[in-house]
């Protein structure tokens, strides 16, 4: 069983039914899931987690949809990662990276998308569809094939090429949109209003699978042995997953979960390119206006983010901050955490890193508070991104000579065989002009 | 001059389950307030108590939104579409 008692606007409280609604009637406002909490509370334990499968479902109470076999690839219990060397980097003292890169299509839009169609099936539907920057049409093409669902997803034309095949190979219909994202959902909308037998997963069932980025927040606090960080740091998009984050933290502690009522700063993360909230938060002002994204951050890449206000209002609540960053700063964001921590991120996961680095610098997320940085895509969806800016540190012949005079050890990508020494900078491939002929390789 | 709105699902309750009307006006606002005595509701709907288009209402004027036009004031010429799209949330 679960224990939704209905949805209900969040803007003008108006109650609805268990359906596939996702605005209300009267004004438009999103619809939030209503749970009975006290029934949670008798019912969960953190011994009865633990026992729960190694999936976002451990946390099946919290979540609107009750199925013993869910359409589950495997999302969620993704690493927590403590980042020390990081920290170190941006003088920062507990530091952890919730590497959601590990998810089954490598994007926490996994966790959603599992919750998504689980309750789309209960419901009845039969065809899995949705408006995606990338990572959400990977993953709603293979739940949908997992499900035995028709899929039809929807994305920008000019879309990363492994987020194209990475959602073409499960076999359902991709649309390539000639327009922006924001392009896309508008349509998207309006085909819902036409093709009520669809569950978008993110317009008509979109209720309901927004719950599934609370598992964020629940991992990390079962990770971190039952406590709630002091701050987060967050890439925005509509805002949703933010909004959803500090909710999760905020459920656990009426669930009886967590022992202490959470204090989490939630700060936000856009590229400069597309920041129609950071621009909000630094102006002061309630008023979201939507923009014209030019990002490499196309995941983040929404100019009129629908769920905006939320974000904003959870951000200053919360005591904390948001902030936007380059391209450059992207790409540097990139390669800081690969290189210290081993972590690959897509360009959202640069955002967040850079972002990090920015708020860490200004004094905003600081050396006294236990930080959780949210990496939620991998760096193979976006090597274009890269792909000027790294490659091979040296370029030899099969020969020792051309080794010896070819590759520099003590300098170049970081000293080898010294033990520890400084981290070196590693600036794009170094070509050696070969003096053999290479007619024959 | 005439143009074609396009009414989402929620609001077809109030046009009899029709998702395009046609309605005179010659800006946005004023094809909206006829649209609210052809079907009367809809303004209760669409506009906040200042007159504003409500948070969430997004108003495209030919796959245009108009808060990147003139907003409520962007004129019309006829003929064109305009559509009414309640926000969606990310992917």
């Amino acid at each position: 069983m679960d224990f939704v008692t209905g949805l209900r606007c969040r803007e003008c409280s108006r109650t609805y039914p268990i359906e596939a609604l996702h605005v209300c009637d009267f004004c438009f406002g999103p619809l939030e899931v209503d749970y009975d909490y006290d029934a949670v509370a008798a019912h969960v334990s953190r011994e009865q987690v633990a026992a729960g499968p190694k999936t976002i479902w451990r946390y099946a109470p919290l979540l609107p949809v009750s199925d013993p076999s869910p359409i589950d690839l495997g999302a969620g219990l993704t690493p927590l990662v403590r980042a020390d060397r990081l920290a170190a980097e941006l003088g920062l003292g507990e530091l952890w990276i919730k590497n959601d890169t590990a998810n089954p299509t490598g994007s926490f839009k996994d966790r959603v998308v599992s919750v998504a169609l689980t309750k789309a099936r209960q419901l009845g539907f039969k065809v899995a569809a949705c408006a995606s920057t990338g990572n959400l049409a990977n993953s709603v093409a293979a739940h949908a094939a997992r499900a035995g669902m028709v899929s039809i997803v929807f994305i920008p034309h000019d879309l990363e090429k492994a987020k194209v095949v990475t959602t073409a190979v499960y076999g359902g219909h991709v649309v390539a949109v000639k327009g922006t994202y924001d392009d896309v959902n508008r349509l998207c909308a309006e085909l819902a209003s036409e093709h009520p037998a669809w569950a978008f997963v993110n317009v008509n069932v979109r209720t309901y699978y927004a719950e599934g980025s609370k598992t964020l927040a629940f991992e990390v606090a079962e990770q971190l042995g039952w406590e709630a960080p002091d701050h987060v740091v967050v890439p925005i998009a509509s805002g949703s997953q933010l909004t959803k984050i500090r909710k999760g933290f905020s459920e656990l502690h009426r669930v009886g979960l967590l022992d202490s009522e959470p204090r989490v700063r939630v700060s936000g993360a856009q590229a400069t390119g597309c920041s129609p909230v950071a621009t909000a938060f630094a102006e002061g002002t309630d008023a979201i206006r939507p923009v014209r994204p030019a990002t490499i951050a196309k995941s983040l890449a929404i100019g009129n983010p629908a769920d905006g206000w939320y974000a904003l209002a959870a951000i200053r609540e919360s005591g904390g901050s948001c902030a936007a960053v380059t391209d450059s700063e992207i790409i540097d964001g990139i390669r800081l955490l690969a290189r210290t921590e081993g972590i690959f991120a897509e360009t959202a996961g640069g955002v967040t890193i850079a972002t990090l680095a920015k708020l860490a610098a200004e004094g905003t997320v600081r050396s006294d508070e236990r930080v959780v940085a949210y990496v939620t895509g991998h760096g193979l969806k976006t090597v274009e991104a890269l792909a000027t800016t790294v490659g091979p540190t040296a370029t030899i012949d099969p020969t020792l000579e051309s080794f010896v005079a070819g590759v520099d050890l003590e300098t170049g990508a970081g000293p080898v065989g010294t033990g520890a020494g400084p981290v070196g900078t590693g600036d794009g491939p170094v070509e050696i002009e070969s003096d053999f002929d290479r007619g024959g390789l | 001059m005439t143009v074609t709105v396009r009414i989402p699902t929620q609001l077809r309750t109030l046009t009899g389950g029709t998702g395009e009307v046609a309605v005179e006006g010659s800006t946005v606002r004023e094809v909206l307030k006829a649209l609210d005595a052809a079907h009367p509701g809809m303004g209760d709907r669409l506009f906040d108590e200042d007159g504003s288009l409500r948070r969430f209402v997004n108003v495209f004027l030919a796959e245009e939104d108009v808060r990147f036009l003139d907003g409520l004031d962007t004129q019309v010429t006829g003929g064109e579409t305009l559509s009414i799209v309640p926000a969606v949330a990310g992917g």
